[in-house]
């Protein structure tokens, strides 16, 4: 053990790492905003009866949860500009494999919480004369989303972890910046440590918070 | 309209092979050492002792709670500063996901084992058994039944997490598309085949999961997440 | 008589909670002794300080006169090996069983023979089947379990407590969470022990067989011995009022006159 840790470069070059910062937190905001309400739209139209809506959705939901983020991000970098002829940056890249994604994921979740409504309360819907639309809104999806709150809340932290690939196509995010202090300074580990702090000191206590949200729900159930 | 033109991707196609091949062995190596260091943390975390529950709690939830493309970093660029190995691209991914999905199985070895009834203790240590005994021979045999479906499905998740070993320029099937797309300018077909690669490849393992998991449900066995 | 077990001075408290508070008492060789008392008594905590599933917070134990244990100062230490090597002399059987529901019958009443005693695996069957049989379940050796009913399942723990050959077996409560019908069927098990001479302390609310089975009643209340005698005595003329209540709360039980 003959490294003596040096985080002065880091702590002087503060603000490189806060504009990462800024961007990991900007592109979360965004995936995770699309990703958890696309999913619930896919989740629904994933649970319908009519196949005209189930199947794709099933499709959909497929296709994203077995394919890696990565090559997902990298496909719409690098493929679907060729296929489309639509410009795609670094961000739009990021956003389209994450989101999409976690609109698969979170499709799932959303399914799993409508099914573990009774099917009483779909009856008792039914019997003061709500149409199944107005059942599904007003009774089944309160109660099925306040039960999945903590694996959307788990989503939630899987989404900010994730927005470190953002960094494979050169997006401006936290793990970025932290390549290109390393790179500058030679330090590469007190730059790289720094990160991983970032991301515990950030993401512990919603993790935790996650852990109270069950407990709390499981009491109320 | 694009004109789809495959020749060149398939003209390679062992190329991709060799990476998928290095995919599935930093899988395969991941597991062989991460679900025994699993156990290990997860023994710890349940520990009486509470400076070895405490230590394991926080390397627990440190893992799972940086994005793994730090800790493949750190692992690759910072460690070898830190102590003095040479570090390559193959050991840096096998330390990394060793070590990463081992807290993720952590929590599933603990999930299993406190899913196991109180009375089952109580009945090992009636005939005398010791801790160590009713462990392996009562506690865990039930355990890691019920646990299957989640250790599965975090076997999916680590085989699409070692995608990221391609950034430290470990050939695995990513990396060796990126390279393919770069030698025969046609990205378009060699990722839309690489990504079927993956998605075939995990939609297997998926589909034989949930195969085991209805089983399981079958022979009444309920199990925990 | 040969004194089997022996207890001097025991107390238990869990956290601010004494549930036992100072108990004396002895169980001689090839008697049954019952311990009675209502919900909260302490009576099962009792029975679970005399092979250490709990450790008593003050007091000794004896086996065959010999401390559990070892004394420093006034303070009781024990260490994990002795206890485990205790358990083996103690056969204990659970209210709910705790059968190893992934082994068979006839592996469950292997499981301690072997891992434990280091008996050979022929050996280790052979005891299983003749345990089997004593407690009349020869022709389920092969059965898991979970396809057994609730009072065949006890006479299996019964059995794979009885192999470990004991020199005194403990029962806590074991016929509390079967169906009525079933409970006869454990309590003939239990008569015949008895009867062959096996040294047992029962914990039960079934004042038939403490009446008709025991050589001695102990009845339990708030952590002390309220009562001691034999049962034909005791029980037909409890000296306390709260032995009188005890026995009032359980008028299914008409003794004979």
């Amino acid at each position: 053990m003959s490294h003596t840790w040096d985080f002065a470069t880091i702590i002087q070059n503060w603000y490189v790492l806060w504009i990462g910062l800024k961007g990991t937190v900007f592109i979360f905001l965004v995936t995770v905003i699309l990703g958890l309400s696309g999913g619930l739209i896919i989740g629904i139209c994933r649970y319908a009866p009519s196949r005209a809506l189930s199947w794709p959705a099933m499709a959909f939901v497929e296709v994203f949860r077995n394919t890696p983020v990565l090559v997902q991000i990298i496909w719409f970098y690098y493929a679907f500009p060729i296929l489309t002829g639509i410009d795609v940056d670094p961000f739009l890249a990021a956003v389209l494999g994450i989101s999409l994604n976690t609109m698969a994921f979170s499709a799932e979740i959303y399914r799993a919480g409508i099914q573990s409504i009774e099917p009483g309360q779909w009856e008792a819907g039914k019997a003061i004369g709500m149409t199944y639309n107005q059942s599904l809104r007003r009774v089944i999806l309160p109660v099925a989303i306040k039960r999945v709150l903590p694996a959307l809340t788990n989503r939630g932290i899987e989404v900010f972890k994730m927005s470190t690939l953002a960094s494979v196509v050169a997006y401006v995010e936290t793990l970025n910046q932290a390549n290109l202090l390393a790179d500058l300074n030679f330090n590469p580990i007190e730059a790289y440590t720094a990160v991983a702090v970032i991301f515990f000191v950030v993401l512990y206590p919603v993790v935790q918070g996650t852990y109270v949200l069950e407990r709390v729900l499981k009491k109320g159930d | 309209m694009v004109e789809w033109n495959f020749i060149a991707v398939f003209s390679d196609f062992d190329l991709l092979l060799i990476g998928l091949l290095n995919t599935l062995k930093i899988t395969a190596l991941a597991l062989l050492f991460g679900v025994p260091l699993g156990l290990v943390f997860a023994l710890s975390r349940l520990s009486k002792f509470l400076p070895l529950s405490f230590t394991a709690a926080f390397i627990i939830e440190f893992f799972r709670t940086t994005p793994p493309l730090v800790q493949l970093f750190w692992f690759f660029f910072a460690l070898p500063i830190l102590i003095d190995v040479r570090m390559t691209p193959f050991i840096a991914a096998v330390v990394t996901f060793s070590i990463q999905s081992s807290a993720f199985f952590a929590e599933i070895f603990r999930g299993g084992i406190q899913s196991i009834d109180k009375g089952q203790w109580e009945g090992a240590k009636a005939i005398g058994m010791s801790y160590r005994q009713s462990l392996i021979r009562i506690i865990l045999p039930q355990a890691v039944k019920r646990m299957i479906p989640a250790f599965m499905e975090r076997s999916i998740e680590l085989l699409k997490t070692t995608t990221l070993v391609s950034t430290v320029a470990y050939a695995d099937l990513m990396f060796q598309a990126n390279d393919l797309a770069q030698k025969t300018f046609r990205p378009l077909e060699v990722y839309t085949v690489v990504a079927l690669m993956y998605f075939v490849l995990i939609f297997v393992f998926s589909q034989m999961s949930i195969l085991v998991e209805k089983r399981l449900a079958q022979s009444g066995e309920s199990t925990v997440r | 008589m040969d004194e089997i077990v022996r207890i001097d001075g025991l107390h238990k408290s869990f956290g601010n909670l004494d549930v036992l508070k100072g108990i004396g008492m002895s169980v001689k060789a090839g008697e049954t002794v019952v311990l009675l008392g209502s919900s909260g008594s302490g009576k099962s905590t009792l029975l679970r300080c005399v092979n250490f599933m709990e450790v008593p917070t003050q007091g000794q134990v004896f086996l065959h006169g010999d401390l559990v244990g070892s004394e420093t100062n006034g303070k009781m230490s024990y260490r994990e090996s002795e206890l485990c090597s205790l358990r083996t002399r103690i056969g204990m059987v659970f209210q709910h069983f705790n059968l190893f529901p992934h082994m068979t019958v006839e592996q469950n009443v292997m499981e301690g023979q072997i891992t434990v005693l280091k008996r050979t695996r022929t050996e280790a069957r052979s005891k299983a089947l003749a345990q089997l049989e004593r407690v009349g379940l020869g022709d389920k050796a092969q059965e898991y379990p979970a396809r057994l009913s609730g009072g065949q399942k006890q006479r299996v723990a019964i059995a794979r407590a009885l192999a470990m050959d004991p020199d005194v077996m403990l029962f806590d409560e074991v016929t509390s969470a079967l169906d009525p019908e079933l409970v006869g069927e454990v309590l003939k098990t239990m008569r015949q022990l008895a009867d062959e001479g096996m040294t047992m302390l029962v914990v039960t609310h079934e004042l038939g067989f403490a009446y008709h089975v025991a050589n001695r009643v102990l009845f339990l209340d708030g952590g002390v011995i309220l009562e001691e005698g034999e049962p034909q005595h005791i029980l037909k003329n409890p000296k306390t009022t709260r032995m009188r209540e005890f026995l009032d709360g359980h008028s299914l039980f008409k003794l004979p006159d």
